[in-house]
């Protein structure tokens, strides 16, 4: 059986490259992707603890995540192809109206 | 028992007059105006005669009449109630205010006519007999001391009632801050009383205070304390000496509110409570006394100020102040009968005298100095007539009311002690002088106001019949205390006796009225001394118009002091205001204010400024330095867990 340490280091290799990931790139849906990547190493995380205590709640709440994780990409996509239109790119750095 | 039963109407009726008047009545035409200002002190009074005539029925186990209406304060021991009284002491003010108050209002129909500030006006003076309603009515100190306020309020809105006018503005200033300093001394009183009797309801303070041992003579026992205060805060309330001052500058208010609020009731509420309240002051003999020689001192200082202005209104002040004197004398000397009998007969002639200044006033087009006044007898009749009446009455002549009720103080005093005796006589004899030289300057002679300019006239129907009716009163308002002269009993003061008295006290004070007293009273001092200073008045100002002036020129020092009321207003200038606004304007303004108050509130200010434009520039508008941040928020938070889970 594989040791739950495993699990939870995958886990957080995982969120750590979405950090990363989320900090460096430019592209907006890259920077998405790593959204999901760690929404999904949580995914992991509680799925894990679930099954070391034995109870059902990690795994309702991974369903729950899935559920608003799917509407959030939605969302977010449509966003993101409204800011293609209306700026004519998707680099992070050149999308900073919220300073003003 | 309709009216006993729901006592709180008659207050309530002049306050929804005055709501109406003044939340409504912005629009309105002065017809409509005036009907809702009259009605509700005409229904009001109305409900005052029921209530007395259901009064007289009650049977004297049921009084004094109490009836509270809801608990208004509610706290540990504490408790005080909206709760009105109805006893004979309650009965001679509610009839006095209501009546006088109800005249007073017809007449202001016709003085204030063409103001701009009708409505306002009404709505002010409404308002005020509420407030006075409610002193009047109260049934324990606290809801007495809300009407207290309230009057006082009413007094100061309606002395600055020509607001645009600087001086009408200072006056109302000038009347609310003394009188904090009275009301100061009340408000001790009150707390002392609570503290002593353990309620300020006057069912319980009174026959307690009545039960308990008198304090000795010439020693100062809590009962002397609370008297005192008490006592102070009359002194602000009936403008007594040293807080008179106010008085005299309350005359730039409209004349009927001089006539109401500064003569016929509002400044007799001091005499009122000290009465209320003479079970504490009767086992006071210290407070006693003062009450006695403040009440003298101001009778005869404000006579003789009295005697040298020229202001038609001013004079009729300085009586004011000195009659009250008298009232508080009676009241030192433990005729508190007496002195309530004089707050009423004060309130018929005093309140006419007013009216009548303000009907001359209005004749002749605003003048109020008597020096450009003059042969206006024949022009005004009736204004002169019923101003003739109530000199008379003032003056004390024989047979009007002011005869009755100022030999009856007099008299009194003279038990107590013959020096007040003889300077009330003084008083007396200088009242009648200097009602007679304000009656002979203004009516007889030769006119000394330019008459192609003015055109003199009576005034109208609606303020001569409120002239005539006070005329009547004031000669005829004295005549229950007639039969004591021939040997019978003074009707008004039996009337009074079971509030006032004790039983044994009464018994033997009847007792003292004996036969031959007619012929004493008649050629008595005090009426030598109005009718030396009647004739002397008639002298100087009647037959030898050009005496009084020699006679100023000769004895110029004097005379100077007296016109310049003795200078006290400088005094208290030098003293008390000047120091004080030294120490507004140098520490508290510009140290404590600007310095420690502003400087704190400012200083926040800065930090939070300053800190602000520091921060500002990590706000780029960068969603990845955002991110940044975050992260490092939630691995400081985090490490910072489990440092402390560790």
């Amino acid at each position: 059986m594989v040791p739950t340490s495993y699990y939870l280091v995958l886990s957080a290799v995982l969120f750590g490259l979405g950090v990363v990931a989320f900090i460096f790139k430019r592209n907006i849906i890259t920077v998405f992707m790593a959204i999901e990547l760690m929404l999904n190493a949580v995914n992991l995380a509680f799925v894990t603890f679930s099954r070391v205590l034995g109870e059902l709640q990690g795994q309702v709440f991974v369903f729950f995540v899935i559920v608003v994780a799917a509407a959030e990409s939605a969302v977010g996509l449509a966003i993101v192809i409204l800011i293609q239109r209306n700026r004519g790119t998707l680099n992070v750095e050149r999308v900073d109206s919220l300073k003003d | 028992m309709p009216v006993l039963e729901y006592l709180w109407i008659i207050p309530l009726l002049p306050l929804l007059g005055a709501a109406v008047n003044g939340i409504f009545g912005g629009r309105w035409p002065k017809k409509t105006i005036t009907a809702v200002a009259l009605s509700s002190t005409t229904l009001s009074f109305l409900a005052a005669l029921e209530a007395v005539r259901e009064f007289l029925s009650l049977s004297s186990t049921e009084i004094p009449w109490t009836k509270s209406y809801f608990t208004w304060i509610s706290a540990a021991n504490f408790r005080a109630d909206f709760a009105l009284q109805m006893d004979r002491l309650t009965v001679v003010m509610l009839l006095v205010v209501t009546g006088v108050g109800w005249l007073i209002h017809i007449y202001s129909t016709g003085y204030m006519h063409d103001d701009p500030g009708y409505r306002r006006f009404f709505s002010y003076l409404n308002l005020f007999m509420f407030f006075m309603l409610v002193l009047v009515l109260a049934a324990n100190y606290l809801l007495m001391f809300v009407g207290w306020e309230g009057v006082g309020l009413c007094s100061y809105l309606l002395i600055g009632f020509f607001f645009l006018k600087q001086s009408a503005t200072n006056a109302g200033n000038k009347a609310f801050w003394v009188n904090r300093i009275g009301d100061f001394g009340f408000i001790l009183g009150l707390l002392l009383i609570f503290r002593t009797f353990g309620s300020l309801d006057f069912a319980t303070v009174l026959p307690r205070a009545a039960g308990m041992a008198a304090d000795p003579a010439g020693q100062v026992g809590t009962l002397t304390v609370i008297a005192l205060l008490l006592f102070v805060g009359a002194t602000g309330k009936s403008a007594q000496v040293p807080l008179y001052i106010w008085l005299p500058d309350a005359m730039e208010g409209p004349t009927p509110v001089s006539a109401l609020i500064h003569a016929a009731t509002m400044v007799t509420a001091g005499v009122y409570m000290v009465a209320r309240s003479h079970a504490i002051f009767l086992n006071a003999p210290v407070a006693m006394q003062v009450v006695a020689v403040i009440g003298c001192a101001t009778a005869l200082f404000a006579a003789t100020i009295g005697l040298v202005q020229t202001d038609i209104k001013k004079v009729l002040a300085y009586s004011t102040i000195s009659q009250l004197g008298y009232m508080f004398l009676a009241c030192g000397v433990g005729a508190f009968g007496a002195g309530i009998f004089h707050l009423m007969t004060h309130a018929f002639f005093k309140g006419l005298l007013f009216l009548a200044a303000g009907s001359v006033i209005h004749a002749i087009g605003g003048e109020q100095d008597m020096r450009k006044m003059g042969g206006l007898r024949k022009k005004i009749p009736v204004t002169f007539w019923t101003m003739c009446m109530a000199t008379l009455a003032i003056a004390g002549a024989p047979g009007f009311s002011g005869f009755f009720s100022k030999d009856e103080i007099l008299n009194e005093a003279q038990h107590a002690s013959p020096v007040l005796w003889g300077l009330g006589v003084l008083t007396a004899g200088l009242t009648s002088f200097y009602m007679f030289r304000l009656l002979f300057l203004t009516f007889l002679g030769a006119p000394r106001y330019d008459e192609h300019k003015v055109h003199v006239h009576e005034s109208p129907r609606n303020m001569t019949v409120p002239l005539i009716v006070l005329a009547v009163l004031s000669v005829c308002g004295g005549w229950m205390a007639a039969p004591q002269l021939m040997g019978g009993v003074n009707y008004f003061e039996r009337f009074l006796a079971p509030v006032l008295t004790t039983g044994a006290e009464s018994a033997a004070r009847e007792s003292t009225g004996g036969g031959g007293q007619i012929l004493q009273a008649l050629i008595g001092a005090p009426v030598i001394a109005g009718l030396v200073g009647f004739l002397l008045a008639w002298w100087l100002y009647v037959s030898s118009p050009e005496t009084p002036k020699k006679i100023a020129a000769a004895l110029s020092a004097p005379y100077k002091l007296l016109s310049g009321k003795y200078f006290i207003d400088e005094l208290y200038a030098a003293v008390i205001v000047k120091p004080l606004v030294w120490l507004s304007d140098r520490v508290l303004w510009h140290v404590v204010d600007e310095g420690v108050i502003d400087g704190s509130v400012n200083g926040i200010a800065h930090i939070s400024r300053e800190s602000g434009d520091r921060l500002r520039h990590a706000n780029t508008g960068n969603v990845r330095s955002y991110a940044t941040w975050i992260v490092f928020g939630v691995l400081v938070f985090t490490s910072l867990l489990l440092w402390m889970v560790e």
